[in-house]
């Protein structure tokens, strides 16, 4: 009858075992092969140190200059290039300016490489239903995953610094991205591209010239989410070691510093704010043609 | 233009079953197996049942039927856009049905072009690039692109709008597009399925003129697919009538109205003003010398055209004339009458 209240579990000692086992193996793996698969993360270290030193370098009138030239090219709209430079001379003004830019180049480096990641992946998925069935269970288990999980053998094969940090940001933010590159090239009309194969298209031509054109609203759609999901993940990578604003929101919290916590949580949230309505005004601009109807 | 080698398409025992086991199914289907019975015992459907058709080259087919009948499955059998179960399928001396995957892809780049129900227009592009797109395809430099385009855009009277975006065209214009990157091809063979289907009715009358008129210069192998016996009179030097998968009748439009196969075909010419489709030399009565009338006709007139100069010139009858300008015929008004009149056992 113990059974019955008692869920029966396998024997403490095998399971004790077993799970000795497991981290045994992963730690030979890693005093084996831990040099060479770091070497291998070198050419992503060189690329944020540069990121970094660009934004760093850079005085900070031409940042902002930068930034609301991008905003006035992407939106064409005033109001979103004046909230632009108002939130950036807010956040500066406030002193958190050098922990903004080291925030700021590694979400840029982190959603390069989502988008290089993520869209051949998602054209891979559209293409093969097989692909779609094996990658859909694998993105579900990156985005429920506590990200905690994931940082131990992370940490364990490459140490504490920014490139395992880049990879834990890149693994719970580049779902979004496969999942609506996939979905905006299976949403193409299915007459258009019977048109495209009736002229003789290739299928790189009629990847080229009507599914991507016609998917990249929504991929766009997808680069906005791999920002979001990136930023919201920024707090958790400074605990191993990522510098920005995340550090002295852990600092905050370890202090109990209430003010120091607010201030560069709502710095994270204004480059947050900046990010999603430029990309969305792009995004937006992208789908013109859909919107003017004959009337 | 090529006019001479222009191809002409000849469908030989073509075959279409949907089903996971189609190739099995032809056997049986030819020795007799019915469709009810192939969908019932063995779950498969029947597209096209044993379609044998000869288009001319530099001629407009039209290829008919009500829905379901198979039409625009058989127009995708040419390009191969569908695959058949059995069959071949001629063009000029090449089997479509025999080609690999890169030699399908040069025919549909330089043989075909395709205008279709729903346009299929791509919406991310302007009514230029969208004419250019058949010409990128086919690797054309950018300037010859171009000037082809332009020169299309015109011709179907979009000049102006090369600008603009499908979506702010109206139907007929986005259908004069359709045609525009079709004809841009200069493919010697134009596929056209419910090409004018969704138009408005005065703007498909529009669109058959264009494309009658275009086709006077072109002489391109067209197929045209309808479901309409007027636009399919008006526009068919040969017409095919499809019902469920198979041929019922084919032949010129004459030969549809004046001698309908069956009661299928007879409750479709029915309502046909006759007038505007039979030509005199169908109906008129042998030459009489003795009884020679001054006014006369070309022996291709319509009735419609004879009755009318018949009342101009207030006579009996008129003599019909062949092409060289021998009195071939002559048509009374009596004959004329009874041949654009309804029979009466055919009505209702």
């Amino acid at each position: 009858m113990d059974s019955f209240w008692k869920f029966p579990t396998m024997d403490a000692d095998t399971l004790r075992l077993l799970k000795k086992n497991i981290d045994e193996g992963f730690r030979a793996f890693t005093r084996a092969y831990g040099d060479s698969i770091e070497s291998l993360f070198n050419p992503l270290q060189s690329f944020l140190i540069w990121a970094e030193r660009l934004l760093l370098a850079t005085p900070w009138p031409v940042v902002i200059a930068a930034v609301a030239v991008i905003a006035w090219i992407a939106s064409r709209s005033l109001k979103i290039v004046a909230g632009c430079v108002v939130t950036l001379l807010v956040i500066g003004w406030f002193d958190m300016w050098d922990d903004t830019m080291k925030t700021v180049s590694m979400i840029f480096v982190c959603t390069v490489l989502a988008i290089v990641i993520g869209i051949p992946i998602g054209i891979g998925m559209a293409r093969s239903n097989r692909l779609q069935r094996i990658v859909n269970p694998v993105l579900d288990v990156m985005q429920t995953m506590p990200s905690f999980v994931y940082l131990i053998p992370v940490v364990m094969l490459l140490g504490i610094g920014r490139v395992p940090g880049v990879i834990a940001v890149v693994i719970y933010a580049v779902p979004p991205m496969i999942r609506l590159t996939n979905l905006g090239i299976r949403m193409v009309d299915r007459d258009v591209l019977e048109a495209a194969d009736a002229f003789g298209s290739s299928s790189w031509q009629k990847l080229r010239n009507v599914q991507l054109p016609l998917a990249l609203p929504t991929i766009m759609a997808g680069v906005n989410q791999t920002i979001m999901m990136a930023l919201s993940m920024v707090v958790i990578a400074s605990m191993i070691g990522v510098q920005g604003l995340g550090q002295p929101v852990l600092k905050a919290i370890a202090n109990q510093y209430f003010t120091l916590g607010v201030f560069n949580g709502l710095a994270i949230v204004g480059i947050a704010i900046i990010f999603d309505r430029i990309s969305q005004a792009y995004g937006s601009r992208l789908q013109k043609h859909r919107e003017i109807v004959h009337g | 233009m090529a006019e001479a080698n222009q191809p002409g398409i000849d469908i030989r025992n073509l075959w279409k079953v949907f089903g996971p086991n189609a190739k099995a199914m032809v056997p049986l289907l030819e020795q007799g197996t019915s469709k009810a019975e192939l969908n019932g015992r063995h779950g498969h459907v029947l597209g096209l049942k044993n379609v044998n058709i000869t288009m001319p080259a530099g001629a407009i087919q039209v290829i008919m039927g009500l829905s379901g009948s198979g039409k625009s499955t058989l127009i995708r059998h040419i390009n191969r856009l569908v695959d058949p179960t059995a069959g071949e399928i001629l063009v000029g001396d090449e089997d479509v049905v025999k080609m690999g995957a890169h030699e399908l892809r040069e025919f549909r780049r330089h043989k075909t072009a395709m205008v279709f129900q729903k346009f299929a227009l791509l919406p991310h592009r302007n009514v230029l690039e969208n004419v250019v797109y058949g010409l990128q395809i086919q690797g054309v430099p950018r300037r010859r692109q171009v000037e082809a385009a332009t020169r299309w855009v015109d011709r179907v009277g979009l000049a102006g709008f090369e600008k603009h975006y499908p979506n702010q065209l109206s139907g007929g214009m986005q259908q004069r597009l359709g045609l525009a990157r079709a004809l841009a091809n200069d493919a010697p063979i134009l596929l056209m399925d419910e090409a004018f289907s969704a138009l408005d009715p005065l703007i498909r009358t529009d669109m058959q003129t264009v494309l009658l008129d275009i086709q006077k210069e072109i002489r391109k192998t067209i197929v045209f697919i309808t479901h309409d016996l007027d636009e399919a009179l008006r526009l068919g030097d040969r017409i095919a009538i499809l019902r469920d998968g198979e041929v019922v009748q084919q032949g010129t439009s004459q030969d549809i109205v004046l001698r309908p196969a069956d009661d299928y075909v007879k409750a479709f010419v029915k309502e046909v003003s006759r007038g505007r489709v039979v030509h005199v030399e169908a109906v008129m009565a042998p030459f009489n010398p003795e009884d020679r009338s001054l006014a006369t006709v070309p022996r291709q007139t319509t009735l419609d055209a004879a009755a009318n100069v018949l009342m101009q010139h207030d006579c009996e009858h008129l003599t019909v004339m062949d092409e060289a300008g021998t009195p071939v015929g002559q048509i009374s008004l009596r004959l004329l009458l009874r041949a654009i009149v309804t029979p009466a056992d055919d009505i209702g």
